[in-house]
Formats: C-alpha cells, sequence, structure tokens
C-alpha cells in the first residue's frame, strides 16, 4: 500500500487505540519528544517506559527487553525523524527474528516538535518500503484507524517481528511525560516484574 | 604471549586456553551472568566474538551502530537480562549522547569493553585524534573506566568492575590496551 493512499490520523488517539488493546502487561517504549508524550497522555501503565534523549533508540530498547523477556509483547512507538537516526536497528531486529516486538512508527513528514521542518525523508523515502527492504517483511501501512487496530491484533497473535507504519498529522503531544529518569526506569523495572519496590 | 598471539594470526588464538586475554574475558562474562553481548566489530576483538559466537550461553551479535547496541543492553537490562557491548575507540566516540541521556541519567549499568586504536604503534592519523576523545569523554560524565594492559590484571579489574556497575548501578568503560591484547599493526 502507498502511503498516499492512507489515511492522515492522530498520534494520540491512535497511540490510544493501543494502549486500549493492551490486557497482558504488554512493554510500550515510547521514543522521544511527542511519541512518548502521547503514551504519557494516554494513561500511565507500569510496563511504559519514556525516552527522554538518545533519538532513534526507540527500537533498540524494544529489543533489549524482547530477548530479556521472550515470553512478554513488546511494542515501539518511534517517530520517522527518530527511525532516520537509526535505519540499521531494523535490520538488527530482522537478522534476530523476536517473536514478541512489534514496532509502530508515526509519520508526519516532519520534526514536529523543533518548528515542524520537512525531515529529508518527507517526499522522496517510504518507510514501509525501507523496513521490508531491510528484512521486515510483514511491514505495512495502516489505512485507517480501524486497520490500525486489525495490524495490531494480527501482531498481538503473531511470531515474527513487524513494523506498522501511520501516517499523522502534524499536532504536538497531547501530555508532558514527568522528565524523571531514574524513577521511570525502576517503576518500569517494576512493571516487568524484575524488581520489587523497596 | 598474547602480543605474539594476536599479530600472527586472530585464527591462531581461538582454540586458546582460558588463559588468553579473550579467554579470560569470555570466563568473566559468564561468570557474572552476561549473556547478551551485541557488537560493531574490531580485528583485534574477533578471537572473542568468535568464541562468544561459539558459546550457546552467549546471544551475540553485530549491529550497525554502537549507539544501537547500547540501546539494547539497556533494554534487556530493564527487562532482567545482562549485557555488555564490544567496540573499538572510533566507535566509542559515537556514544556521548547515549551515555548522556540515556545510560547514565537512567542509572543503567552498562558495561562497555573498548579495544583500544589510536596508540602504541598507530598507523592511521584519524585513529590516533579519535582515541584522544575517549578519556575526557568518559572523566566528563565522571565515568569509571580502566584501561587494561597486564594479562594478570585482567580478570581483577573486568571481574570487579563488573559486580561494582552492577551494584551501584553506573556504566563502566574498560578499555583493551594493545599491551594486552597486541593491538592492530600496520600489515596491508
Amino acid at each position: 500500500m502507498n502511503t498516499r493512499n492512507t489515511k492522515v490520523m492522530n498520534r494520540f488517539d491512535v497511540t490510544s487505540r493501543l494502549v486500549a488493546k493492551l490486557r497482558h502487561e504488554e512493554a510500550v517504549i515510547g521514543g522521544i519528544g511527542n511519541t512518548n508524550f502521547d503514551l504519557w497522555a494516554a494513561g500511565h501503565r507500569p510496563q511504559n517506559f519514556y525516552m527522554l534523549g538518545s533519538m532513534g533508540l526507540a527500537f533498540p530498547i524494544a529489543l533489549g527487553v524482547a530477548l530479556a523477556q521472550p515470553g512478554r509483547r513488546v511494542f515501539a512507538l518511534e517517530g520517522d525523524g527518530s527511525l532516520l537516526m537509526q535505519l540499521g536497528a531494523l535490520s538488527t531486529i530482522a537478522a534476530l527474528k523476536p517473536q514478541n516486538l512489534t514496532m509502530i512508527v508515526m509519520d508526519n513528514g516532519v520534526y514536529q516538535i523543533t518548528g515542524a521542518q520537512p525531515t529529508p525523508a518527507a517526499d522522496v523515502a517510504d518507510i514501509v518500503a525501507i523496513a521490508i527492504g531491510s528484512g521486515l517483511a510483514n511491514s505495512a501501512w495502516a489505512a485507517d484507524e480501524e486497520d490500525f487496530e486489525r495490524l495490531v491484533d494480527d501482531a498481538m497473535a503473531g511470531a515474527e517481528p513487524r513494523l506498522i507504519a501511520v501516517r499523522i498529522d502534524d499536532k504536538p503531544g497531547v501530555g508532558t511525560t514527568r522528565r524523571d529518569p531514574v524513577q521511570i526506569r525502576e517503576r518500569f523495572m517494576h512493571g516487568l516484574g524484575v524488581r520489587e519496590p523497596l | 604471549m598474547a602480543i605474539a598471539e594476536q599479530q600472527t594470526s586472530p585464527q591462531a588464538a581461538l582454540g586458546s586456553s582460558e588463559r588468553s586475554w579473550h579467554g579470560i574475558v569470555l570466563q568473566t562474562l559468564k561468570r557474572n551472568e552476561i549473556s547478551l553481548v551485541p557488537y560493531v566489530p574490531d580485528r583485534v576483538l574477533t578471537p572473542l566474538i568468535k568464541n562468544l559466537h561459539a558459546d550457546p550461553f552467549f546471544t551475540t551479535f553485530a549491529t550497525a551502530r554502537e549507539e544501537e547496541a547500547v540501546g539494547i543492553v539497556s533494554g534487556a537490562w530493564m527487562g532482567g537480562r545482562r549485557g555488555a557491548v564490544l567496540m573499538q575507540t572510533s566507535g566509542f566516540a559515537t556514544l556521548a549522547n547515549v551515555l548522556a541521556s540515556l545510560a547514565v541519567p537512567y542509572q543503567i549499568p552498562l558495561i562497555m569493553f573498548v579495544s583500544e586504536r589510536g596508540t602504541l604503534g598507530e598507523f592511521n592519523y584519524g585513529q590516533s585524534l579519535v582515541c584522544r576523545t575517549m578519556r575526557p569523554v568518559l572523566d566528563s560524565l565522571a565515568l569509571e573506566h580502566h584501561t587494561i594492559t597486564r594479562l594478570d590484571e585482567l580478570g581483577f579489574i573486568t571481574d570487579r568492575s563488573i559486580k561494582q556497575a552492577v551494584t551501584t548501578q553506573a556504566p563502566v568503560a574498560l578499555i583493551l590496551n594493545p599491551l594486552l591484547t597486541g593491538g592492530k599493526v600496520f600489515d596491508k
């Protein structure tokens, strides 16, 4: 499916639809900026991890969680600009084939948070084609919200990594994550059952 | 001994005893339950990488960039699995952002092994320059780091440093000097 034929959706709405489907303490990694702001705004869960920097590392961090806990589903939310920083990670994930990892890319073609400058890829590159070319054969554009939910359901039942790309508008995130990295990390570890609170 | 091994052929060192530098590193990783080892390869690290691949205890694989590997082991740590990253000096030079925005503020015991290029016989000017950025970056973030030059100190430094990283939840860089590994010399 070509990106031009897909509906322009909203990041917070799509994120909320994902979170509403999580029933088994699935881990969710939110990339920097708006991506994790909307994850936060969709309602904090102990299994959410919010990045405050290291642009482009949402998928590698999620891969690490997925390798550590193969029995848990892991979702990663990333912006198109962030993904462009770390395209090689797609091949790493394709090579390792974690059965429990799903990557979601929110593609608005701009660096919204810095002033909505277009990304270099905006008019020329197709993120799903890049993902498929990187070895993630199951990747797809979500045509609309219903299609996004269907793709998430497929991912929940699937046994190989996949990327779901969503064309979104240029609205900013609707919340602001509390920027407390130690508490974010500690509570995430509690949420994953790695540690008990003091 | 390690130097001679390394300079002739990394292959020749593959079946060598646990008393080689790479044998000691591998055993120390295992003893500390570090099973996830992503890397960006380096000539000097080749025997270690090959032996990690050959040992089913380890999940070891190449990443496209060093910061990607840091992201992976950070995620794995939070998920309850220990990891370490292998890289070369020039690879470390790409890490300032991820150290300052992920490993340090989130208090992640990131364990890094850096094969040191750029000193003691370097033949590439760029490598010698990038090497000079490594310790100032580590020092600017007050990160623990050790330059390991002696085989008889390797096990102690590595084992203690891994344990300290885990218990203090702080990154550590273990710099494998050419005095230990033989380094890379100009051949072709």
